[in-house]
C-alpha cells in the first residue's frame, strides 16, 4: 500500500496525472511545479528524469530533456530537491525515465532513494516486463515501489493479460502508435482499441497517455479508461507561460 | 567460452532487448522469425544469388605484397571495398530486405553515419521497389555529401537529424522513433551489430560471409584457412563481426578490434568506447557505452563518421570482457597516414573507417612468417574531401 493505492481507493475514474520534466523550465522549478499541480487538484504527478536519448519521446519532451540536462539536472540533484517533499504534500509521485540513468545511479540505490524520498512508483519505458520480472521485481517490492508497465495498440490481448497480471497498481495505456506528443483527436481506430481493452475487464485500472492535450481528449480518456496522463501539452504550456502560478492553474482549468 | 547469444539474446552479460512496449510487436516478430527465414532454402538461394550476381561476391582476398614488405610480414586485404556500393554494408542490406519482404513489409527505414549503410539500403530498396527513408545526422550529411547524393538519386528520402551531436547516435534515435510511429508496414534495417535482440545476431550472421570466404580464400593462398591475425575497425562492429565470425571459436587466431581514438583517448574527443565507456543500455542493448556519471550518453568524436558512435555491439563488449579479442585504437591522424600509405603502396584508397584497421599494423609486432588479414571494409571515394585536406596539409611530402 502506498499513496497511489490510496488514490485509486478513493477515486475510480476521472484521474488526472500530469508529467513534467525535472529541471524544466528552470533547474530549481521542480518543487514549485509539484506544489502548484497538487494545489490545483491534479491527482498524481510523474516527474521526468531527463535523459540524453529519450527514444519514446517526441520533440516537445526531447527538448525539455535537453534543456534540463544543460541546466544541470540529474537523478542525484532531483533526489536532493525532493528530500523534504513529503513534508508538504501527499500527492502520489512517480519518476519517469529510461533505464540507463537508473542503472548508472545503481538500481538498488535508486529504489532505496525512492522509498526514502516518498516516491510511489516508476515508469521506465525501456525496462520490459520480461527484464523487470527476471531481474528487479523483488527489489521494487522490497522498497514498496510500483513499476508501472505500458501497453500499446500493438500489444496482443494475451500480452495485455500478462502485463495486467504483473501490474500491481495501474496500467499505462499508450493511446496510439507514436512517441509522446500533442494530437488533436482520437481516431476511430484508437477508440476501438480503447474499447477492446475496456471490455477485457482488467484487474488494474488503465490510465491513457500520449496525445492527451485538451478537455476533449481528456474526457475521452476518462470515458474509456480510469483517467488521463498529460505530458507534452503541459510542457508546452510551461514553455509558453511566464512561469508563475497562473500557468499551471490555467492549464489544469482548460483540461478539466 | 561461448560466443553465441543465449535464448534471451545475450552474449554473456551483454545484449538483450531493452525496448519500449510500442516496439514489442515488431521486435518479437523478428525474434521469432529471423532464424527460420535465414535457414529456409528459398531465402538462402535468393540471398547467395544476389550476393554473387548483384553485390559481386566473393570479394577478393588480396595479398598486398608491397605493404607486406613494408611491415615485414604477410598481409592480406579482404576487399569488401570492391562490393557493389563500396563497402561490406551491402551484405546486411540485401539480407534484411529479403527478410522484410518475407515479413510482408513495404517500407524501409535505416540510420546511417558515413552513408555507406544508407546507400546500401537505398540501393536494395530501389532493387526491390520499396519505399526508403534514411535518417542521417546533419553533421554527417555535410561531411559525407557524395553519399547523400547517391541516396537521393536512388530514390530515398534522406532526413537530416538535428538532435544531439547530429551524428550516428542521433540518427539511430530518430529511426527508432519512426518505427514506433509506423509499426505496421515498416521494417527497420539496422546497419550494425547493435540494437535490441535479434539485430546483433542477425547482422553478424548476414556479415559472416566475410570470414566464410576468408577461410577458403586463405587456404588457396597459404594452404591454411587460419591466419595468425584478423584485424578490423569497430564502430558498432558489423564488419569486424563478419570478419571474426568463423574464427571466434579458434583461439589460435588473434582477433584485433580497432576503435577510433579521435584526437586521442584523453583528448575529450574520442570514440574509443571500450576504453572510455561503462556498461549500460543504448539503443535497446546492454553493452559498453560512453556516458557520464549521471548515465547520460556522451558525444563521441571521430574523423570517421562510420566509427563516430558512443556504443559498441554487445558481442564486442563480451569479447572485451572475456579477453577473446585484442582491442586497439587509432587516432584521426594515424588513420589518415595509414590511408595514404596504402594508397601509395598498393593503389587502393580505403575508407576512413578501414584506415583505422590499417593504422594498427605499425603498432603490433608481427613475425615475418605471420599471416595477417585486414578487413578493408570500404572504399574511400566518400572521404576524398577529408583526404584532400590532409594531403594539402602534409604538402604531399612524406610519401612522394
Amino acid at each position: 500500500m502506498n499513496r497511489i493505492d490510496e488514490l485509486f481507493n478513493k477515486k475510480a475514474g476521472n484521474i488526472l496525472s500530469v508529467y513534467f520534466t525535472a529541471g524544466y523550465p528552470a533547474l530549481d522549478s521542480t518543487v514549485e511545479i509539484i506544489r502548484e499541480l497538487a494545489s490545483e487538484g491534479t491527482d498524481m504527478i510523474e516527474i521526468g528524469v531527463p535523459f540524453s536519448d529519450p527514444v519514446a519521446d517526441g520533440p516537445v519532451i526531447q527538448k525539455s530533456n535537453d534543456t534540463a540536462l544543460k541546466k544541470g539536472m540529474s537523478l542525484r540533484l532531483l533526489f536532493d530537491q525532493l528530500k523534504d517533499i513529503r513534508k508538504e504534500t501527499d500527492i502520489p509521485l512517480l519518476l519517469m525515465s529510461y533505464i540507463n540513468p537508473v542503472l548508472r545511479f545503481g538500481i538498488e540505490k535508486f529504489c532505496k532513494k525512492c522509498e526514502e524520498t516518498g516516491i510511489d512508483g516508476v515508469i521506465l519505458p525501456d525496462l520490459t516486463p520480461e527484464i523487470y520480472t527476471a531481474s528487479y521485481l523483488g527489489l521494487f517490492k522490497e522498497h514498496n515501489i510500483y513499476n508501472v508497465l505500458l501497453i500499446s495498440k500493438g500489444t496482443s490481448a494475451a500480452r495485455i493479460r500478462e502485463i495486467d497480471g504483473l501490474s500491481r497498481i495501474f496500467i499505462y495505456m499508450v493511446s496510439s502508435s507514436s512517441t509522446t506528443g500533442i494530437k488533436r483527436n482520437f481516431s476511430a481506430d484508437q477508440k476501438e482499441y480503447f474499447l477492446k481493452v475496456k471490455k477485457m475487464n482488467l484487474r488494474n485500472p488503465a490510465l491513457i497517455g500520449f496525445g492527451i492535450s485538451d478537455n476533449e481528449t481528456y474526457l475521452q480518456a476518462c470515458k474509456y479508461g480510469a483517467g488521463a496522463i498529460i505530458g507534452s501539452a503541459f510542457i508546452k504550456a510551461l514553455s509558453e507561460g511566464e512561469g508563475g502560478k497562473n500557468t499551471v492553474r490555467d492549464f489544469i482549468k482548460k483540461i478539466r | 567460452m561461448n560466443y553465441n547469444i543465449d535464448c534471451n539474446g545475450y552474449y554473456g552479460e551483454f545484449g538483450g532487448a531493452y525496448i519500449p512496449e510500442m516496439m514489442h510487436a515488431n521486435i518479437s516478430e523478428l525474434q521469432q522469425n529471423y532464424l527460420k527465414i535465414l535457414e529456409c532454402e528459398d531465402f538462402k538461394s535468393e540471398f547467395s544469388k544476389l550476393l554473387k550476381d548483384y553485390a559481386g561476391r566473393p570479394s577478393p582476398l588480396y595479398h598486398a605484397e608491397r605493404l607486406s614488405y613494408y611491415y615485414n610480414t604477410g598481409i592480406y586485404l579482404k576487399r569488401e571495398d570492391l562490393n557493389h556500393t563500396g563497402a561490406h554494408k551491402i551484405n546486411n542490406a540485401i539480407g534484411q530486405i529479403l527478410i522484410a519482404k518475407r515479413l510482408g513489409k513495404s517500407r524501409i527505414i535505416a540510420e546511417t553515419g558515413a552513408g555507406q549503410h544508407g546507400v546500401a539500403t537505398a540501393t536494395v530498396c530501389a532493387l526491390m521497389g520499396m519505399k526508403c527513408v534514411i535518417y542521417m545526422g546533419k553533421l554527417d550529411v555535410d561531411r559525407q555529401a557524395p553519399n547523400v547524393l547517391r541516396m537521393k538519386m536512388l530514390g530515398a528520402d534522406v532526413i537530416p537529424v538535428y538532435s544531439g551531436n547530429m551524428t550516428l547516435k542521433d540518427a539511430t534515435n530518430e529511426a527508432i522513433r519512426d518505427w514506433i510511429c509506423n509499426p505496421a508496414d515498416t521494417h527497420y534495417i539496422i546497419g550494425s551489430v547493435v540494437g535490441p535482440h535479434p539485430y546483433p545476431d542477425l547482422v553478424a550472421r548476414l556479415q559472416s560471409i566475410i570470414s566464410e570466404e576468408i577461410k577458403w580464400q586463405l587456404e588457396e593462398h597459404t594452404g591454411s584457412p587460419d591466419p595468425d591475425y584478423v584485424i578490423a575497425c569497430v564502430g558498432g562492429g558489423s564488419n569486424a563481426a563478419g570478419a571474426f565470425y568463423h574464427y571466434l571459436d579458434n583461439e589460435m587466431v588473434k582477433l584485433v578490434a580497432v576503435e577510433a581514438a579521435g584526437k586521442g583517448i584523453d583528448s575529450g574527443e574520442s570514440a574509443a568506447t571500450t576504453v572510455l565507456g561503462f556498461p549500460g543500455v543504448i539503443h535497446g542493448s546492454r553493452t559498453i557505452l560512453m556516458q557520464n556519471d549521471d548515465g547520460q550518453i556522451t558525444e563521441p568524436f571521430s574523423i570517421s563518421a562510420g566509427l563516430d558512435y558512443p556504443g559498441i555491439g554487445p558481442l564486442f563488449a563480451h569479447l572485451k570482457k572475456n579477453g577473446r579479442a585484442i582491442f586497439e585504437h587509432a587516432t584521426d591522424d594515424e588513420a589518415l597516414e595509414a590511408a595514404l600509405l596504402l594508397t601509395r603502396l598498393e593503389g587502393i584508397i580505403p575508407a576512413l573507417e578501414s584506415a583505422h584497421a590499417l593504422a594498427v599494423l605499425k603498432k603490433i609486432q608481427f613475425g615475418s612468417d605471420d599471416v595477417v588479414v585486414v578487413n578493408l571494409s570500404g572504399r574511400g571515394d566518400k572521404d576524398m574531401a577529408t583526404y584532400m585536406k590532409f594531403l594539402e596539409e602534409t604538402e604531399n611530402k612524406r610519401y612522394k
